[in-house]
């Protein structure tokens, strides 16, 4: 149990389930990311009321009904928003966004983007699974083209949202992939992501049991296609790490043999590279394209915080001018005394 | 223009005299010169005595060009004074104004006493020879040879001018001297020009002592959310998206962080009314300000605030509508959009203010319900109370109410901490911040079981959390001041008005008055909950008028609640209410 100093305690996962009953659809893969979160939520070194998860609407946002921390289920698309007033005026806390496709990149598209520009302290947890849940089974706009669901018989027309891509051209400080049900790779995303000054957000690829099962089958239960990125080292991958990725001098990538191009010609991961290039191109890498899927951390870069760069006006302001007083401001300007 | 106007005022308002503006300017920012649309005007009544209103009919008119004549000259009193630049009459800008000939000349004019000054070519020969400023930037100093004419004629103080000027253009000095050379100008042109035969003595008006300003409704709105931060110990935080007539207040704050504000200039209404609600979930006084087209993008905050039952103050500057309508002209036809304008039954208290000066005691009003009360309120100004100015007696700072209050350290059950127990006297629910041991709890836009605060689908249960959502606000009733009436001679009609009509319902009253009839006034400040006593005095009076700036708001919700016939005087054309009209208006009503 905590006892409020903020000093570090020790938790378990155990100390961060609420007394609500998790009511996902059984087999959600929210439930493995959740049970992962509680988990990982001790190594954060921070007492239980310094921690806040905001969601928006959707299956995902009732993640913080589960947490036994802070938490505001709040409007679709806004989490970004809210967290973000949060977040300036308490820089002590620990700030959570826990949103999905629907509501980070479609009604909430805006406010994503612009909390990853400034560059804010939250962490923002989007679970993908490429389709509409809550509201039964229409398509989002994570859907690849041609999906046929509820409200697209057809087949959809709209050509999808790369989520990383999307982060990274929103000039995201940090941008990380994982699995719903990958608690290792889970895990050392969230560890990244919590140390990581400024807007981090992470896409979780969790499965729709309902309305999109299998959607990421060929790299939840397909191993060999995942491509675990390590920064500073060459980028293999496959069952017996036979496959690697090159550069193209455009800077596009494509996988190779690792036997046939050598070892020495593979691409190797600098996640904090000064351009968002790097990470854009190993965005691009999709299964559909190449195969295979990145996982890890894309990018990770150090760059000014806008509640550190707020605080720090109103630090300088205060310097510059003393402590506001109420009298002199009413005062201020021409005044006329009246006796 | 506007500049010019504020300049005159700060004079004015230093003499002592009471006064009371209103600029009126188009929205764009460089309207074509000449045309009609581009009129800038600014209107300043001031006098000897208390005044209400900016006037119905200017005494002078300064018009620096044909469209401004056009414009303006149907308000100009008969017998006025009107001076006109003639430089700026020439065959282009006549045509523009649409004059087949030069008013000026032909006789059209024959009400007014004309007085034709070359306020154009007489500044820029007065600034011949000043080293660095081009023959168009001394062509713009004759607004300032216009205000030291004007000043000269009404014995206005120079000093606060010239000292403005060198403060305002301290980076060019050469602007600097040209601009004081036009201002002395125009104060020289007028005492030696025999064109004037006469200036104008205005005493300084008898009024209750102590130390003034001049204060805007914008500027009063951003010291009393000072104010409230400071009243009630909590940070401010503003979350806002540039618009018009609200923007002032962003502005301002943005200036004001040595008192801990922070401004927060959002990707969109949207996101600046979330982020003041996720400050006040954090423990701040959060804020957003907008006007009409911005407030309809906030209502799901609003209503999210509702059920969240966190302080949060919604500032609605309102302008005329619908839609992007006029963005710098009044009206106050926003009242239901804030009582109604959300999904389900969501009950939200709303203060208004009534005088540019008043912005500020209904921001400290506005802040302490809220607080109280823990629940959304909105706040209603409108664009004429936002920039017109008046004449401040500058309260004291320790007179100001407190409105301070505790957040919830410790649970409030043996079972732990219920986030919706309730105060049994305000029925405002613990405000529990985050970092609080031992306190951490979820709320959301679900429906909440009553004092868990748990997600609940039972019906009863939603019945009885509506119902108690609807008891708080009605509840505020009791904790706010009783509906005022002014009745001196007890008549049988009221006039019963709310928000920036006050002045010309007050001017209209003396004028009714003054010609032997009887009508009783009442301003209503609180328009969710009415003041307790609203449906008595509603229904003590035979005959009950309501005006307003819209299509009659107030009198539907006054007929509704009290089953009282109130007729309406209403008017939208983006434009105060005249009190000439309103007093033929109550004159009508006395006498039917």
């Amino acid at each position: 149990m905590s006892h409020g100093n903020g000093n570090l305690v020790q938790l378990t996962g155990k100390d961060f389930k609420s007394d609500q009953e998790v009511r996902w659809c059984p087999g959600c893969g929210d439930y493995a990311i959740l049970n992962v979160i509680q988990g990982f939520m001790p190594e954060l070194g921070l007492s239980r009321e310094r921690i806040v998860f905001v969601s928006g609407i959707g299956c995902a946002a009732r993640f913080p009904y589960y947490m036994q921390t802070y938490g505001m289920h709040s409007i679709h698309g806004r989490a970004p928003a809210i967290a973000t007033g949060l977040a300036v005026t308490r820089p002590d806390l620990s700030v959570w966004v826990v949103t999905g496709d629907g509501d980070a990149l479609s009604i909430g598209g805006n406010h994503l983007i612009h909390a990853l520009r400034r560059n804010v302290n939250v962490k923002i947890l989007l679970f993908n699974n490429e389709i509409y849940g809550l509201t039964k089974g229409q398509y989002s706009p994570t859907s690849r083209v041609g999906k046929v669901t509820k409200s697209t018989p057809m087949g959809s027309l709209d050509y999808p949202f790369n989520p990383l891509s999307v982060a990274i051209g929103a000039e995201a400080s940090f941008v990380a992939r994982a699995i719903d049900t990958d608690k290792k790779g889970l895990t050392e995303v969230l560890d990244a992501a919590a140390r990581h000054r400024g807007s981090a957000f992470v896409e979780i690829l969790q499965n729709c049991n309902i309305y999109n099962d299998g959607a990421f089958d060929f790299v939840r239960e397909e191993k060999g296609n995942r491509v675990y990125l390590e920064d500073g080292a060459r980028i293999r991958f496959g069952v017996d790490s036979e496959k690697g990725v090159q550069q193209y001098p455009d800077g596009s990538l494509r996988v190779v043999d690792v036997s046939e191009a050598g070892e020495n010609s593979l691409l190797v991961h600098d996640a904090s590279h000064a351009q968002a290039s790097l990470a854009f191109a190993l965005s691009r890498i999709t299964f559909e394209t190449h195969g295979a899927v990145p996982l890890g951390v894309f990018r990770s870069v150090d760059r000014p915080v806008y509640d550190d760069l707020m605080s720090e006006q109103l630090e300088a302001a205060r310097e510059q001018s003393g402590e506001g007083q109420l009298e002199a401001l009413l005062h201020s300007g021409d005044t006329w005394t009246v006796s | 223009m506007q500049l010019t106007g504020d300049r005159f005022t700060s004079e004015t308002a230093v003499f002592g005299n009471d006064l009371a503006t209103l600029p009126d300017f188009p929205a764009e920012i460089r309207a074509p010169a000449g045309s009609l649309p581009g009129v800038s005007g600014f209107q300043v009544h001031f006098a000897d005595h208390d005044i209400l209103t900016p006037g119905d009919q200017p005494s002078v008119l300064v018009a620096m060009n044909p469209a401004a004549l056009k414009v303006n000259i149907g308000d100009l009193a008969k017998g006025g004074t009107l001076i006109a630049n003639t430089d700026a009459f020439n065959e282009r800008n006549l045509q523009k104004a649409g004059y087949e000939s030069n008013p000026i000349e032909d006789g059209s004019l024959a009400d007014f006493h004309v007085h034709p000054v070359a306020l154009s070519s007489m500044t820029v020969e007065a600034l011949k020879g000043i080293e660095g400023v081009t023959s168009r930037e001394a062509e713009r100093s004759k607004n300032f040879f216009a205000l030291g004419l004007m000043s000269w004629l009404y014995h206005r103080p120079v000093e606060g001018t010239l000292g403005f000027i060198e403060q305002k253009f301290a980076k060019r000095p050469e602007i600097v001297e040209a601009n004081t050379k036009a201002f002395k100008a125009g104060w020289n042109y007028g005492e030696t020009s025999e064109d004037f035969a006469s200036s104008y003595e205005i005493a300084p008006a008898k009024v209750e002592p102590g130390t003034y300003r001049q204060v805007s409704g914008n500027t009063a709105l951003t010291y009393g959310l000072v104010a409230a931060s400071k009243l009630s110990g909590l940070p401010l935080f503003l979350g806002a998206y540039p618009i018009t007539p609200a923007s002032d207040v962003l502005e301002q704050l943005a200036q004001l962080k040595h008192f801990g504000v922070r401004t927060f200039q959002a990707e969109d209404e949207i996101a600046a009314s979330g982020a003041a609600l996720g400050a006040a979930f954090g423990g701040a006084l959060g804020v957003t300000t907008s006007a009409g087209p911005g407030i309809v993008l906030k209502s799901e905050t609003v209503g999210l605030a509702v059920t969240l039952e966190l302080p949060l103050l919604i500032i609605d500057v309102q302008r005329a509508g619908p839609s992007t309508g006029m963005p710098t002209k009044p009206e106050q036809a926003d009242l239901l959009m804030v009582l109604f304008g959300r999904n389900s039954e969501s009950p939200v208290p709303v203060v208004a203010a009534s005088t540019p000066s008043g912005c500020f005691d209904a921001a400290i009003e506005a802040a302490r319900i809220a607080v109280k009360y823990r629940t959304p309120v909105f706040l209603l100004s409108d664009a004429y109370l936002a920039n017109g100015s008046e004449p401040w007696l500058i309260p004291d700072v320790a007179t100001l109410p407190d409105i301070s209050t505790t957040f919830a350290t410790e649970p409030n059950d043996e079972s732990g901490f219920l986030p919706y127990r309730r105060d049994p006297a305000t029925l405002a629910r613990p405000w529990a911040i985050p970092g609080t041991p031992g306190l951490e709890h979820r709320i959301g836009g679900l429906e909440k079981e009553d004092e868990t605060g748990n997600v609940s689908y039972d019906p009863e249960n939603h019945d009885r959390m509506v119902r108690l959502r609807a008891a708080k606000v009605a509840g505020i009733a009791a904790d706010i001041p009783e509906l005022e009436v002014d009745d001196p001679e007890g008549a049988d009609t009221l006039v019963l008005g709310w928000g920036s009509t006050y002045g010309a319902i007050g001017a209209a009253a003396r004028r009714v008055r003054a010609s032997g009839r009887r009508v009783a006034t009442a301003h209503l400040h609180h328009l969710n909950p009415f003041p307790r006593n609203t449906g008595d005095v509603v229904r003590a009076y035979d005959k009950v008028l309501v005006p307003e700036l819209n299509l009659g708001q107030l009198r539907m919700l006054i007929r509704a609640e009290f089953l009282v016939d109130a007729a309406g005087y209403n008017k939208v054309r983006g434009r105060p209410f005249h009190a000439e009209e309103l007093a033929d208006a109550i004159t009508a009503l006395v006498d039917s």
